[in-house]
């Protein structure tokens, strides 16, 4: 039971009152890239959604939870029925802990189900349908002059590490072939999912990271700062990057420590899982018992459905055509279980995920 | 007489420092407090509108609404108050005018005070574990009510205390002398004179109670929600239901936390704005039992 609240969220939000309270205006605001407009989403099955009722319960992770609120606010609008969905925040470990009770209809998660949770699952009589969503993907970019053409992990970590703090400052200190220029980096703010997430790849722990560069929650800023800086290197979503490959240069990224790549920051390489370690997939997992009632039928189906609208809204990589429609038939024909064998493996393209039998 | 007259300048001036540092301590105070609710303003006045007061969440910031969390924010408060003011006042009544004092009476205290210094998460995982695990309550409105009911219960209890404490002896005795019982005097004098100190108390906790996110995060409380709790008021008989107490519910500082929290701007904007109306709301509740209190006070002649 004291597993169940997440600590570093706690001081989140104690960070966050400090900073709405402190903050001396706001950053500057600009309007996100093109948004793909939720009212596009099409219903799946036409049969009578309006007398649909109940509730639908779903928790976990707060980077899927960009995805699963766009979801359930299209449905409610789509549907204009009386579904009560609610969708919490409390981590993808606190969100499987509920779901492996059999508390919730649907988990969030920015991994695969863990052994732990798989066991604790099949104690409590819990089965699960495991949908993969989307690819959530960092990239890593430089000014359009620069000469690089790709990075490797330990670079990467060499810079970004807590101890890089006020000592590496020039480009020729991670790698004395590199000019004698000042190291001007951008990043992500702490706050986002997406500096969670580059500093547990590269640094190896989450939220662990220098703290002396330009952060930003609006990643457009970053855009703005590695494009008009000569020196600069900095990480941003894959979805952004995509939006402003004219503007930034995303490097290839060489993953030393398993002697892979350099692999080039491009959607087909993200959706095979080669871009590593920055790609990791998200899922959500359906309660099979769940499944069976109508409300939750519909809404899955509907999820799956316009799964690209919704991811794309939250700036992931979503997957192509096919594979949603597989995902579709892992839905309906409620094939029960996970592919990954309580591990996180990191490299497993969407198609080798969904081959893997369900188990 | 020189001298005399040196040692007064003296005084004065330091009299004068005084005057001038205590007035820049209380500046302190009211700065900080302007300069929130104007950076607040300056940064989601604009935003706020009836659009913004009657929409649910949304992934579009220019979409979203704060409804269910504001809902959700006066729904607790009045569970939150009907539970710790009754129960506060009543174990403050027991403790300042029934109890002897003996070992049992002090480590009731003790323990009430210790309880005032408990953090607020504490109280989130004791929830958690017991209302929510052990008595399956679920993760709803009535919860959340009595989790912070509990929180702010010691912040009654004494303030309670103190406001009968100050109730001269000599009303006590007047009416004892005229052969009141004890329960006549709390009824008649006690509780009436010592409305207005509880009053105070109860809105310093209320202040505390509405700002909470640590314990309700911990409980579970959701952050989307699409359909408000029932209200707790129908035109048909018997007129109210308590269907509400079972909803699930979202509040405003959960709904504030997660828009500072996005990567897009926009959803700071709306962060601000949450913020405005969630002083708005507090400053509201506020006014309203300071206008109680001053009610209760005109009517008190010692």
């Amino acid at each position: 039971m004291f597993s169940r609240p997440d600590f570093s969220r706690l001081t989140q939000i104690a960070l966050a009152t400090v900073i709405t309270v402190v903050a001396p205006g706001l950053p500057a605001r600009s309007a996100p890239p093109a948004k793909s407009d939720s009212s596009k989403a099409q219903i799946v099955s036409g049969d009578n959604l309006k007398s649909l009722k109940g509730a639908i319960e779903i928790d976990g992770s707060s980077t899927v939870y960009l995805v699963s609120e766009a979801a359930a606010e299209a449905f409610k609008d789509a549907t204009k029925s009386g579904v009560n969905i609610t969708v919490g925040i409390a981590g993808t470990g606190g969100g499987f802990n509920r779901f492996c009770k059999g508390e919730l209809d649907i988990a969030d998660a920015s991994r695969p189900i863990s052994k732990k949770e798989i066991d604790a699952a099949k104690a409590n009589k819990v089965e699960y349908i495991e949908l993969p969503i989307a690819f959530d993907a960092i990239t890593v970019a430089v000014h359009k002059s620069n000469k690089l053409n790709s990075i490797k992990v330990s670079e990467l970590k060499k810079m970004w590490e807590p101890a890089a703090q006020g000592k590496i400052t020039k480009w020729n200190q991670v790698n004395p072939a590199w000019p004698n220029e000042k190291l001007k980096l951008f990043g992500a703010g702490t706050d986002s999912g997406t500096f969670d997430y580059f500093t547990e790849a590269i640094n190896g722990k989450s939220k662990s990271s220098r703290t002396d560069y330009s952060p930003s929650e609006d990643d457009n800023t970053i855009v703005q700062g590695v494009s008009g800086t000569k020196t600069a290197l900095g990480f941003l979503p894959f979805g952004y990057y995509e939006q402003n490959k004219d503007k930034i240069k995303g490097l290839a990224i060489e993953w030393d420590e398993k002697k892979t790549g350099p692999v080039e920051p491009t959607m087909a390489n993200v959706l095979a899982a080669k871009y590593n370690p920055l790609t990791r997939p998200l899922f959500i997992y359906v309660n099979r018992k769940s499944a069976d009632r109508p409300e939750v039928k519909a809404f899955v189906e509907f999820y799956i459905k316009n799964a690209a609208i919704f991811v794309s809204k939250a700036h992931y990589a979503a997957l192509p055509e096919t594979a949603y429609g597989r995902i579709m038939e892992r839905f309906t024909k409620l094939q029960i279980g996970t592919g990954y064998n309580g591990q996180s493996e990191i490299g497993m393209a969407i198609d080798e995920i969904l081959n893997r039998e369900p188990k | 007489m020189i001298d005399i007259q040196r040692l007064i300048n003296r005084r004065k001036r330091q009299d004068l420092f005084f005057n001038f540092l205590g007035i820049a301590c209380t500046l302190v105070g009211i700065i900080t407090l302007l300069a929130l609710m104007g950076d607040l303003a300056y940064s989601g006045l604009t935003r706020i509108d009836w659009q913004f007061l009657t929409s649910y969440p949304s992934s579009s910031a220019e979409k979203a609404g704060v409804l269910p969390a504001l809902v959700g924010s006066l729904l607790l408060m009045f569970i939150t108050v009907s539970l710790a003011v009754p129960l506060g006042v009543a174990a403050g009544v027991y403790l300042e005018e029934y109890s002897r004092k003996n070992w049992l009476t002090t480590v009731i205290e003790i323990n009430i005070a210790n309880l005032a210094g408990v953090p607020s998460i504490i109280y989130g995982l004791m929830a958690l574990s017991l209302l929510v695990y052990q008595f399956h309550l679920g993760r709803t409105l009535v919860v959340g009510g009595i989790t912070l009911a509990l929180l702010i219960l010691p912040i009654v209890i004494v303030s309670t205390r103190e406001a009968l404490r100050a109730i001269p002896n000599g009303i006590r005795e007047a009416a004892y002398a005229l052969g009141a019982t004890r329960w006549q005097v709390i009824k008649d004098h006690l509780l009436p004179y010592s409305a207005g100190g509880i009053a105070t108390g109860t809105i310093i906790a209320m202040s505390r109670a509405i700002g909470e996110t640590a314990p309700l995060i911990t409980i579970g409380v959701p952050l989307f929600i699409s359909v408000l709790p029932d209200s707790p008021f129908q035109s048909t008989a018997p007129f109210v239901n308590f269907d509400w107490l079972t909803a699930k519910f979202t509040v405003l500082p959960i709904q504030m936390f997660n828009w500072v929290s996005r990567p897009d701007p926009a959803f700071h904007r709306n962060a601000a704005a949450a913020g405005l109306v969630l002083i708005t709301l507090t400053l509201s509740l506020n006014a309203v039992a300071i206008v109680i209190r001053y009610r209760l006070r005109k009517k008190i002649k010692w």
